[in-house]
């Protein structure tokens, strides 16, 4: 007999089936995805999770007889006696006994990990406005040092260490340093005895037959720097949170408005090694601030778009290149705005961050109850429609609930045609 | 070997050496006390998520990749999770040397428990049933599926995985339908199967010669010559096992195809003894580990708490709900089996006058162990029930025998019930139902109309009126119309009054067309 310990190998032999399963199921889990998704909070599902779909979207049809007579012998007889004759149960219950396995299960749920989730979630959406994108997504090798190596180019060939090394075997092998054969050679010159000559001669001889066998530098003690190349992340974004956070935005607003932020933020991880995300609030003054005071800190005052434009537009001329850097603004805000900050806010909007951003997204919190939509337009809302009716890209959409904020933000990302722009 | 008395391990701990005791002990009773014959043994320690892995490949250790067995899997997993299903204590797999998982988590008495059941009961049952000499091939398996793995591997970086899963998915489809049900074929050899399967494909590959393209057809004028009578004998017409007819007849499949077809093919008949056997091989195995622990008890090598510990699982294991009980459904194999072996048992040990009359030839025989080697020998679960089941079990189990005809608006009809009257009627329904010729609908390739259309004809010839289901039965035929490249047409007859009940015609989809 033979005791074999498989504890150890690798489980999950079934994890390609489970994924060749999910691709074939992919359309069936998004749809689940997205339906789970819309109550549940974005941590929860950036955690992944269980969801649920339908079987016969992914069935294994087989030949299956149906109606007909049917013969059954059953245990437990209690009362019964030949020819009696039992009522028929209704149909729902007229399960033959011998339905297989599954059949009668027409929904299962399982559970996808946090990365099978988000992949799901995110599939079909894709990053408006793709003129930088071309550049994200291809990667520049950078070459980085990475030790020494006994073979490589002349070029490469590392002096320091490599004369390091030949001392070391100098040493080691007690090659005859040069000062003790010229001493030898110069006590050599000034002996006068012969024999003593001889001696010297010999000693001499054998010293340099020994440093000869000895080299100075030895093909083994030759070291090449190293270098190798390493995938450098050029694709970088940073993202502006900017948020109204005036008294009249309540908590409810706020909710809503980091809901959006930490979708863009899931979606923007999936497309660039390195997200940066800056956190602008701002009353009459703006100010950039951490997490916590974001969301949490409170403040009050009037209100000044433009002050948290100018604060973005200043940030990006400092930290955030161009150049090198995608970058992403989302502005909540439940639409008050001064009218007297109209005209600024629309000119440093046009001229100074647009042009240097590759999407900019105004969502507009309204409260729960959804009379804002009843209301007329906000100020801020009519602004920029008139300018994107003027051919601004930008993009715009009101949210008042929860389970709005992934169909908002689907749509927003929607993948489209090449013409097609983000509204 | 340890004598008598000594423990064979204390509490519910266990290491190596305990399997090993455990094993040994075992074997000895098994060879000696019950004269079992066996393959070598393998035993294999497994974590709960592998045994979950084993169950959705059809528990086997190695099997080609499809996306089924992730369905398997995401199924299984999900309803373990929910508490809906426990995980089974062991799978033993048909092969020599004989291998049996077993689980980590579980306790030094259940470890013998599944040694005594898979590693004596059930291998005795596959080295020694008729079924499974003539059927299966328990040396050549595991490299059969190794073979069957790399090959469709293969076959996918060729073909690309669509193709493949295609082709996969439409034998599986027609998997029931691609056994050879009577003996007189040819048992499995599946070494030489592998062995000539790699012959067939470089002969394809050295015969290759893409000038043949070009040379110009000519019309074969034979064709019409050909009588139908002849054609249809050419073919092995009727066939029943269709994935065989595919593969030797097919017009427009691949060779890779082919060979996967016939991968599916070996792989279903290799477990269709399987699934004729359930209640006997279940039967067996409870019936002989149940014999070792008890020995082992009354040896004093397991301690009377573990051996209650063994007495619990044991009777959850041989449970049999009632009819009407919510847990109901069917007869539970190893409560049917196990009750009808210890019924044999007391049979030839300590037979009633109606024994007597009802087993003339084994009543009061004496030889259980005999006796019961015999049985397990030369018989399938229909015909096991058909000879054995005793009027004593039938009242045991307190068996009736229901009649439910639609057209009868009064109801379902109690037919037979444990009387002297229905004793023969209940075991004669009880042993068709485990009737695999029976339980499996009836079809088979009856035509193929050469000269016109190249249309496949196939008949299923009902039995109690029972109809197959139609969209499912759309979504077989649609699978088989793919491989075969042309039309499929299945007419339902019944078998009683020859009359045509319905047809179906499907014909294959572009993309199959075009592969």
């Amino acid at each position: 007999m033979h005791i074999v310990d498989r504890r150890l190998n690798p489980g999950s032999k079934s994890l390609e089936n489970r994924q060749r399963f999910l691709r074939r199921a992919k359309a069936l889990v998004q749809g689940a995805v997205k339906k789970s998704s819309q109550n549940r909070d974005i941590k929860d599902v950036l955690e992944g999770g269980e969801v649920t779909i339908p079987l016969d979207g992914m069935d294994e049809p087989r030949f299956r007889r149906e109606g007909g007579t049917r013969d059954m012998v059953l245990p437990g007889n209690k009362k019964f006696v030949e020819g009696d004759w039992l009522p028929r149960p209704n149909q729902s219950g007229a399960k033959g006994s011998g339905a297989g396995e599954g059949d009668s299960e027409d929904a299962f749920r399982f559970v996808l990990s946090r990365d099978e989730f988000v992949d799901l979630f995110l599939d079909d959406l894709e990053l408006p406005d793709l003129a930088k994108r071309k550049l994200a997504e291809t990667e520049s090798e950078g070459i980085q040092r990475a030790g020494y190596a006994t073979s490589g180019s002349p070029a490469n060939i590392s002096i320091s260490r490599t004369v390091s090394r030949a001392l070391a075997r100098r040493v080691a092998l007690r090659r005859p340093r040069k000062e003790d054969i010229e001493a030898l050679e110069a006590e050599l010159a000034e002996c006068e005895d012969a024999a003593r000559r001889r001696e010297l001669l010999a000693l001499l001889e054998a010293l340099k037959a020994k440093a000869k066998r000895i080299p100075f530098i030895d093909p083994i003690d030759i070291r090449y720097r190293r270098f190798e190349a390493v995938p450098k992340p050029v694709a970088q974004a940073v993202m502006f949170c900017l948020m109204d956070v005036s008294g009249s935005m309540s908590e409810h607003m706020k909710d809503l408005a980091k809901r959006f932020y930490m979708l863009l933020y899931v979606f923007l991880k999936r497309r660039y090694r390195h997200v940066e995300i800056v956190f602008i609030r701002h009353t009459d003054r703006a100010e950039e601030v951490d997490e916590e005071t974001f969301f949490h800190g409170p403040a009050s005052g009037g209100t000044l778009v433009s002050s948290a434009l100018v604060a973005m537009d200043e940030i990006v001329r400092t930290r955030f290149r161009p150049a090198d850097w995608n970058i992403y603004a989302a502005q909540a805000s439940d639409g008050d705005n001064m009218t007297s900050d109209s005209a600024l806010t629309g000119q440093l909007l046009t001229d100074r961050i647009l042009p240097v951003s590759q999407f900019f997204a105004y969502l507009e919190v309204g409260e729960a109850a959804n009379y804002t939509f009843d209301m007329p337009d906000s100020s801020l809302w009519t602004l920029y429609e008139r300018l994107r009716n003027d051919g601004a890209p930008l993009s715009m959409r009101k949210v008042s609930e929860r389970g709005e904020i992934f169909p908002v933000f689907q749509d927003l990302f929607k993948r489209r045609g090449k013409q097609e722009r983000v509204a | 070997m340890a004598s008598s008395g000594e423990l064979l391990f204390e509490g519910a701990d266990w290491d190596f050496r305990t399997l090993q005791r455990v094993h040994d002990a075992c074997e000895e009773i098994a060879r000696t006390e019950l004269g079992l014959d066996i393959y070598p043994n393998q035993i294999e320690v497994i974590t709960a998520e592998q045994m979950l892995d084993a169950y959705s490949s059809v528990g086997m250790p190695l099997f080609y990749k499809h996306w089924s067995f992730g369905k398997q899997f995401a199924f299984q997993e999900a309803s373990y999770r929910k508490g809906l299903m426990g995980l089974a204590y062991e799978i033993v797999i048909n092969s020599s040397p004989c291998i049996s998982y077993l689980m980590e988590e579980n306790t030094a008495t259940m470890q013998t428990l599944v040694i005594a059941h898979a590693a004596f009961g059930h291998n005795h049952f596959f080295k020694n049933n008729y079924l499974f000499k003539q059927w299966t091939d328990a040396d050549g398996i595991l490299d059969y599926l190794e073979f069957a793995k790399a090959y469709i591997s293969a076959c996918e970086d060729r073909h690309g995985s669509e193709a493949v899963e295609r082709t996969l998915d439409a034998a599986h489809a027609l998997m029931s339908h691609g056994v050879d049900r009577y003996p007189g074929k040819k048992a499995l050899d599946l070494r030489t199967e592998e062995k000539r399967a790699g012959e067939r494909r470089q002969h394809e590959e050295s015969i290759f010669n893409d000038l043949w393209r070009t040379v110009p057809h000519t019309k074969t004028k034979s064709k019409a010559a050909l009588t139908a009578e002849r054609r249809r004998a050419l073919l092995g017409l009727p066939q029943e096992n269709i994935l065989y007819f595919l593969e030797k007849s097919a017009p427009r499949l691949q060779p890779w195809q082919r060979e996967i077809i016939r991968i599916v093919r070996h792989i279903a008949q290799y477990f269709y003894p399987q699934s004729q056997t359930k209640v006997m091989n279940e039967g067996t195995a409870t019936y002989v580990h149940y014999r070792i622990i008890n020995r082992l008890h009354r040896q004093g090598r397991i301690t009377d708490g573990n051996f209650l510990e063994f007495l619990q699982s044991h009777t959850n294991v041989v449970f049999q709900p009632e009819f009407d009980d919510r847990r109901y459904s069917g007869f539970n194999p190893y409560a049917l089996g196990f009750a009808m072996m210890q019924d044999i048992e007391r049979i030839v040990t300590n037979p009633e006058e109606e024994d007597r009359e009802w087993f003339p030839d084994i009543a009061g025989k004496g030889d259980v162990e005999g006796v019961l080697r015999e049985i397990w020998s030369n018989y399938r679960d229909e015909s096991f029930i058909g000879q054995f089941l005793s009027p004593a079990l039938i009242r045991r189990f307190r068996m009736f025998h229901l009649h439910d005809d639609p057209a009868e608006s009064a109801g379902i009809r109690v037919d037979a019930i444990h009387d002297e009257r229905g004793y023969r009627r209940v075991r004669r329904e009880l042993a068709r139902q485990y009737d695999v010729g029976f339980v499996d609908a009836n079809i088979e390739v009856v035509d193929v109309d050469l000269a016109g259309d190249r249309r496949l004809l196939l008949r299923h010839t009902t039995v109690k009126g029972a109809q197959l289901n139609e969209t499912d039965t759309r979504r077989v035929l649609q699978h088989l119309a793919d491989l075969w490249s042309y039309d499929v047409a299945l007419t339902e007859v019944d078998g009683t009054a020859d009359k045509v009940l319905k047809e179906y015609v499907i014909s294959p989809r572009a993309a199959a067309i075009a592969a």
